[in-house]
């Protein structure tokens, strides 16, 4: 599909650009949506007495709940609801994608009733062969997240395939 | 029995999680999760029909290994780091079994962490998900 691509220095100049910040709401019921994505049947992420006595404050996020972000039409992407205003532009023209891999690190409870801040910034672009898919474009994205009280809250680094 | 700090042992392997995601599934996902990409639901998506399937989110099998790792540490501890690649596409009705096993216990300045060493895998025994997680006890 992609056998032509080339990473020229004006594809490379997104390295480095950050976001505009955007804002996450963590609610009780995004929360409970997501673990019944998952299909979890733990209550702490449904039942805030529950949460409340493994030690939460409120119903926590599930691990990998990070990246569920606020949509709002016109400012979000339609199709990955991911803010699409004020991001760092990669102009590949590539029409497939794939996920290549995700990491998060978490530095403080993130709960239901926290806003966290997200700012993400292309930390690298590189041109990689599958011998599924042929030549590739790995977009490496880095989110940091603040919660409400200022202080890092979690890291979100995500590898994005495009051919 | 709770986990606790004393019983865990290096090799340790975590009680396997399985999961066989309907089509149904993959909808409540992407509503959960706001990843609406068709590749995850419509069979007439142009994408979906040079694989010749929709295919399981690879954030849904990134969230089935933070499932595993969550019902096995109860609460006792947090994931301070967790992660996966996919190497492999999966596709609806079919089971994947995540697994983990105990690769380092270890203290850094009075914190308790464990690493671990993730993987989902097909009906087929092919790991198309390999992962890593780092916790931390109470």
């Amino acid at each position: 599909m992609a056998e032509n691509f080339q990473l020229t220095d004006e594809l490379k100049a997104a390295i480095g650009q950050e976001s505009a910040p955007w804002m996450h709401e963590v609610t009780t019921t995004s929360v409970r949506a997501f673990a019944r994505g998952v299909g979890y049947t733990d209550p702490v992420y449904f039942d805030v007495d529950a949460a409340k006595a493994a030690g939460y404050r409120n119903l926590p996020a599930p691990p990998t709940y990070l990246g569920t972000p606020v949509f709002i039409p016109g400012r979000s992407d339609d199709t990955f609801s991911n803010p699409r205003e004020g991001q760092p532009r990669v102009d590949h023209g590539l029409k497939n994608v794939l996920d290549g891999g995700t990491e998060v690190e978490y530095y403080e409870d993130i709960c239901a009733g926290d806003t966290l801040t997200g700012v993400s910034c292309v930390a690298d672009l590189r041109v990689s062969d599958s011998k599924a898919i042929g030549k590739m474009l790995i977009v490496a994205i880095e989110t940091r997240y603040t919660n409400q009280l200022g202080k890092l809250a979690a890291l979100l680094r995500s590898q994005v395939i495009f051919y | 029995m709770p986990l606790t700090w004393e019983s865990i042992k290096d090799g340790d392997e975590l009680p396997v999680l399985k999961k066989k995601p309907t089509l149904t599934q993959l909808v409540k996902y992407a509503a959960g999760s706001g990843d609406f990409n068709p590749l995850h639901h419509d069979y007439n998506f142009p994408q979906s029909k040079l694989i010749g399937s929709i295919i399981v989110h690879g954030r849904f099998k990134y969230a089935a290994l933070g499932e595993l790792v969550s019902n096995w540490l109860g609460h006792r501890g947090r994931i301070r780091k967790i992660s996966c690649q996919y190497r492999g596409m999966d596709f609806p009705d079919r089971e994947l079994t995540c697994g983990g096993k105990v690769i380092r216990k270890w203290e850094d300045g009075g914190r308790k962490l464990v690493d671990l060493q993730l993987w989902a895998e097909n009906d087929e025994g092919k790991k198309t998900t390999p992962g890593t997680a780092t916790v931390e006890l109470r």
